[in-house]
């Protein structure tokens, strides 16, 4: 067998970055494993058990919740993003298949995205200039998809001043580089 | 630099004092200045030669109306033309300069235009300019592209950065006058989330520019302290400096804040401006009014200014625009002038008024029933002729003329939809019509409502209005106490005396004249009126010039005003910055980039890259001693062929498909089969439009009972995705399929060449013997213990294989190949050797992916099974498609191997005339094959099946190239498919 690949980060470091600006920071999360689970058809009530059984958090439309190990949040109907550790779910289909079984498709999606948590003490003068989600009305665990400079993105809320970003990885340089212009403009 | 003309008072900070120059004379202001305010002060009136006449011009107004006092400002880089200046902010430091005038503002060789002014009157292009025909893209055109326009672009690179954002709110209120800010005090105190937006630097409105009381204190004081209160509501946001500039569907408002334009350079990663989009439940447009000037003789010269303007000037600046002050009014706003400068101690040598009867003015010398006749003086006035009501003339001495002819309700933004104004005679003006924008109401002077009181009522009402349409609790208390005075006006557009011109669109340079020209010549319909003089078609959208020339239309076809009609308005309301609309996306920030797992490498290697969509590719890897970009392709391209060369294929589109209909879903979406597609194989798919033209293609992997992968071509992963996701809920969503993307989840190089199983299995856990591992084999194996992905196929014809990993092992995978294929001489290789191998196997790509190609044009007619139903099937049966001498694919070779093609080339007949009635088809890509030693092509060409051997021409009318070639079967390689089955 040969040696194990090394790994490296959707910003091209061994290491995932942490950026302060000001009282912002942002947080490049290298350690999470992605998988989406889709319902087959007819097959709702299965994915509800299975997922109960295994406390796999399916949230409702635009909400995400965070879970030990897995957490999950919504992206469209009958689709959600299970999220867990990667350093004990590295390969997360193979966790979820034995739960879900036939009844669910499962893919993994953990390098698709570069994942960017932005923490303030509030972060609506910032996402005024990244998304045209409301954030200020908008309640903690809200999850949704939203553009930011082109970019199709994924915004958990967390708190006021706690936002997860997903965004797509191979465009994690010009994400941040967003990310970090719009954050001085607010400073 | 003595501000002569400062009188006491106005909002302007006396403590401080500001530097600047204008047209590189030194002048000193104060914070709350405007650049005309302090030009003003200092006793400048000139501030810019007219745009066709280049006659000298100050302001007319004291507010973004303004057509005249158009400057640039700042040096260098960031120099600023057509900038009003009566709307600059004065700041230390700043730099303005006169434009349109050479040698300088005062003596303007130029002006020579107005001399002959004769000949520039409306329809001069038109007339002047239709003979010769042949004159006017060479001659005519570019000599008026030079003498248009004003100020000109400094052509450097904009140093500032341009942000954009979105705001949400349940009101928008436009405008922060008394209307305003009572809706705002009403709809804050009630908690509701509201925006203010008000293009002023300093909130009030009107209010800052005249000596009413409100609540039995100055109007300014009173709306300094409901600012104040707004200011502590954590549910309102106050955006001075911001004008809301256009509508649009929904409650969505555009917005310009002009964030740093106050300062001479913005602070630390600070936008210059930012660009709003606004999210509202409701909007309330209180923008206010605009007033408009009488036409008379010479009535553009420098100190003829919107009597409103005058006294705003000295109540909220603090200048006399002159020693000696006439006005000219219709009505009694104008006396309100006369009134205050009066009580500034401005000596006002007579008010002259059209109207016969009212109140004469006390210790004023009032003229009833006169006219203002002509002016005089250069370059700024110097005494003004009256026709009193008896019919004598006088001259009368002064340096400033305010003149009122009525107030325009600003029902700019109400027209975004298209709704029409509607005339008013009580105030002889228009105001907005029914039929506007959904939720949005209109209060104060903008809904033709012209007192203080009105405005604060008009507020508070509309504001508990919205409340309730909200659902939110509102409450109306007493309004704060205000005058109350009706309007008393009688209309009168221009004055009626000799042969001068009379100005009414003062940027365009359009006078009664022309207005009466148009009528002449038959252009009486508002539209064409416009279109003919120019009428309102400058910056200023014709805010103090459009209804002086549609009532003088009016009178001339004895047309009322309602029946004549007016224009509407389109977005921006004022002048928006390109750099603003462009926001952060310019030069290299214009778009996101994708970069592949193995850019990182390549990079540090030297590599070259293409744009791909938004990915950037490795184009080709230079080696040491190379000199020239086909040196590398070469090498590469040899180096692959004789052993083995590695790619980043990342880019192909990657689709899961899973579900139990997922084989099923396949054949309706491909042209052919693939729900028999054995699990752990790979085959080659066909995609057509539901018209029968090919959309795609690229191979499918059956990686188990219902998972399938699907790969596209780089440029359509996006669009087949979006396809797919159509087809999946909307035209069959009874199927059991479930897509997402993974293109990004797994970096995904091919493996090329002879050598490139010995490659391979140094790294690969599995045997991938060709036992083990057929042609169009594909499965899960694993590199090192990694879970990893392994297809057989190839591209370049040769032995091949894409190995795919978790997208963040790619940058380690690149490397670990790279040292593996050391013992056979690996190389890596970029786009044009991947194109110049996928030519000399004839297969299709994007070239010949053209979107207007069947499968039977690519010699790929089989594909297309008829045994099922897919999308496009059908109509790629029709008769017009299948042309047995329609396009086919061939390939191309110049019979003198040392002869060059180009693509895009044109097939003719040897002997044949070059013209469309000889033209057999084109060349669609072109590269050279360092295996044959000469240029090869792929092209389109009609019963191309028919003509292989035959010798033919390729001309290119660009190239200027006519080649001899020879057509040949497309696969210039390894035909029979020997190595990639190796």
């Amino acid at each position: 067998m040969a040696d194990p690949l090394h790994q490296m980060t959707a910003l091209g470091h061994t290491e995932p970055r942490v950026i302060d600006i000001g009282p912002y920071r942002i947080t490049e999360r290298f350690d999470v494993a992605l998988a989406s689970v889709a319902t087959r058809r007819g097959r709702d009530a299965d994915v509800a058990t299975a997922a109960k059984a295994s406390n796999v958090p399916l949230p409702m439309p635009a909400h995400a919740v965070v879970g030990v190990p897995f957490g999950a949040f919504w992206l469209a109907p009958d689709l959600w993003m299970v999220e867990a550790p990667y350093d004990s779910h590295g390969d997360i289909v193979a966790h979820l298949n034995p739960i879900f079984g036939d009844s669910a498709s499962i893919t993994e999606q953990t390098d698709a995205w570069v994942r960017f948590d932005l923490s303030g003490q509030t972060l609506v003068a910032l996402f005024e200039r990244l998304s045209n989600l409301d954030l200020a009305a908008l309640p903690d665990g809200y999850a949704s998809r939203t553009v930011i400079e082109h970019l199709g993105c994924y915004l958990i809320r967390h708190g006021a001043g706690d936002i997860t970003l997903y965004g797509p990885r191979s465009s994690a340089g010009s994400l941040l580089h967003t990310l970090e212009v719009t954050t001085q403009s607010v400073i | 630099m003595s501000q002569s003309h400062r009188i006491s008072g106005g909002q302007i900070d006396r403590s401080k004092t500001l530097r600047f120059s204008f047209d590189g004379l030194p002048y000193l202001g104060h914070p709350g200045d405007t650049l005309a305010s302090a030009l003003l002060a200092n006793g400048v009136r000139l501030m810019g030669r007219s745009f066709k006449y280049h006659r000298p011009r100050g302001p007319l107004s004291a507010g973004s109306e303004e057509p005249n006092a158009l400057v640039q400002l700042r040096a260098g880089a960031r120099k600023e033309p057509n900038t009003r200046a009566t709307v600059a902010e004065l700041f230390d430091g700043l730099q303005a300069t006169s434009q349109n005038a050479w040698p300088s503002l005062k003596f303007d060789a130029m002006a020579i235009n107005d001399r002959l002014n004769t000949f520039f009157t409306a329809g001069f292009y038109y007339k002047t300019f239709m003979w010769p025909k042949s004159f006017w893209e060479k001659i005519y055109e570019p000599i008026i592209r030079r003498a248009a326009g004003l100020g000109a672009m400094s052509r450097l690179e904009d140093p500032d950065d341009y942000d954009k954002g979105y705001l949400h709110c349940d009101l928008l209120i436009i405008g922060a006058g008394p209307a305003g800010l009572m809706a705002a005090l009403t709809a804050g105190r009630a908690g509701a989330r509201v925006i203010v937006a008000d293009e002023d630097f300093c909130m009030g409105g009107r209010l800052n520019a005249e000596t009413l009381e409100v609540a039995g204190m100055a109007g300014a004081d009173w709306a300094a302290g409901v600012v104040a209160e707004l200011a502590s509501l954590g549910n309102v946001r106050l955006m001075a400096r911001t004008t809301v500039v256009g509508a649009f569907d929904h409650g969505i408002y555009s917005a310009v804040e002009r964030v740093s334009d106050h300062l001479p350079i913005p602070l630390p990663g600070k936008p210059r401006q930012t660009l709003w989009r606004i999210y509202s439940r409701r909007a309330i447009l209180a923008g206010g009014a605009t007033e408009r000037p009488i036409a008379f003789e010479n009535n553009d010269r420098p100190g003829v200014m919107l009597a409103g303007a005058l006294r705003a000037y000295a109540n909220r600046w603090g200048v006399a625009v002159g020693d000696r002050v006439a006005v000219f009014t219709n009505n009694d706003d104008g006396l309100r002038t006369a009134r205050d400068l009066q009580a500034k101690g401005v000596d006002v040598v007579a008010v002259i008024d059209n109207r016969e009867g009212g109140t004469l003015l006390p210790g004023i010398r009032h003229l009833r029933g006169a006219e203002v006749i002509d002016t005089e003086g250069r370059p700024g006035l110097k005494s003004i002729t009256v026709r009193n009501a008896n019919g004598k003339m006088e001259t009368v001495a002064c340096t400033a003329l305010g003149v009122s002819g009525g107030w325009n309700p600003n029902v700019h933004i109400t027209s975004h939809h298209r709704s029409r104004p509607e005339w008013h005679d009580d105030i002889a003006a228009f105001v907005p019509g029914t039929g506007g924008i959904a939720n949005l109401s209109v209060a104060g002077a903008a809904a033709g409502v012209l007192s203080t009181h009105g405005a604060l009522a008009a507020g508070q009402a509309q504001a508990l209005a919205a409340l309730d349409g909200l659902g939110i609790a509102g409450k109306g208390g007493d309004l704060p106490q205000a005058e109350d005075d009706p309007v008393s006006i009688k209309p009168q557009w221009y004055v009626q005396s000799g042969k001068g011109r009379a100005w009414i669109d003062q940027q365009n340079d359009v006078t009664v004249k022309d207005v009466k020209l148009a009528h002449q010549e038959n252009f009486t319909a508002v539209e064409h009126l416009k279109r003919y003089t120019t009428l309102g078609m400058a910056t200023d959208q014709g805010k103090t010039g459009n209804v002086l020339g549609l009532a003088i239309m009016a009178d001339l076809t004895g047309q009322s005003i309602p029946a004549t009609g007016t224009t509407i308005y389109r977005p921006p309301y004022t002048p928006v910055a390109m750099g603003a609309l462009a926001g952060r996306s310019r030069g290299p920030e214009f778009k996101p980039f994708r970069l592949t797992p193995s850019h990182k490498w390549a990079e540090s290697q030297g590599g070259m890259f293409v744009e791909v969509g938004n990915w950037l590719r490795l184009q080709w890897l230079p080696s040491p001693g190379e000199t020239t970009w086909r040196d590398s392709v070469d090498r590469e391209v040899l180096a692959t062929r004789r052993s083995v060369g590695i790619c980043d294929v990342t880019t192909l589109g990657k689709i899961d498909i899973q579900g139990t209909d997922a084989g099923a879903f396949l054949d309706r979406v491909y042209a052919n089969t693939f729900s028999t597609l054995p699990v752990g194989r790979c085959r080659y798919g066909l995609m057509l439009r539901e018209d029968g033209m090919v959309f795609d293609d690229g191979t499918t992997a059956r990686m188990g009972e219902h998972e399938y992968v699907m790969t596209t071509t780089t440029a359509n992963a996006v669009t087949v995705f979006r396809h797919l996701e159509y087809c999946r809920q909307c035209l069959w969503p009874d199927m059991d399929v479930q897509l997402i993307s993974t293109t990004e989840a797994w970096a995904q190089y091919s493996v090329a060449g002879p050598n490139a199983r010995k490659l391979l299995q140094k790294l690969v856990d599995q045997d991938i013997t060709d036992a083990a591992f057929p042609y169009m084999a594909a499965g899960a194996i694993t590199v090192g213990g990694l879970r990893a992905r392994l297809f057989r196929i190839s591209f370049s014809g040769e032995l091949a294989y894409e190995i795919a990993v978790p997208a963040r092992y790619g940058d380690a995978l690149i490397r670990r190949l790279v040292e593996a294929g050391q013992e056979f001489d690996a190389v890596v290789y970029g786009t044009e050797a991947l194109g110049v191998m996928r030519i000399e196997k004839g297969h299709v790509a994007g070239n010949e992916l053209n979107g207007q190609s069947s499968a039977l044009n690519m010699g790929l007619g089989k594909m297309v099974s008829k045994k099922k139903d897919s999308i496009g099937m059908v109509l790629s049966q029709r008769e017009g498609m299948n042309d047995p001498d329609g396009y086919r694919l061939v390939g191309v070779k110049p019979v003198d191997p040392k002869g060059t093609l180009s693509a895009g080339s044109h097939f003719m007949e040897i002997g044949a005339p070059v013209e469309l009635a000889s033209d057999g088809g084109w060349l669609t890509s072109k590269v050279y094959s360092p295996h044959l030693g000469c240029d090869i092509a792929l092209g389109y060409l009609k019963a191309g099946d028919q003509k292989m051997g035959q010798r033919m021409r390729a001309v290119n009318f660009l190239t200027k190239t006519d080649t001899e070639v020879d057509i040949v079967s497309p696969h210039f390689f390894d035909p029979e498919g020997v190595r990639l089955r190796g």
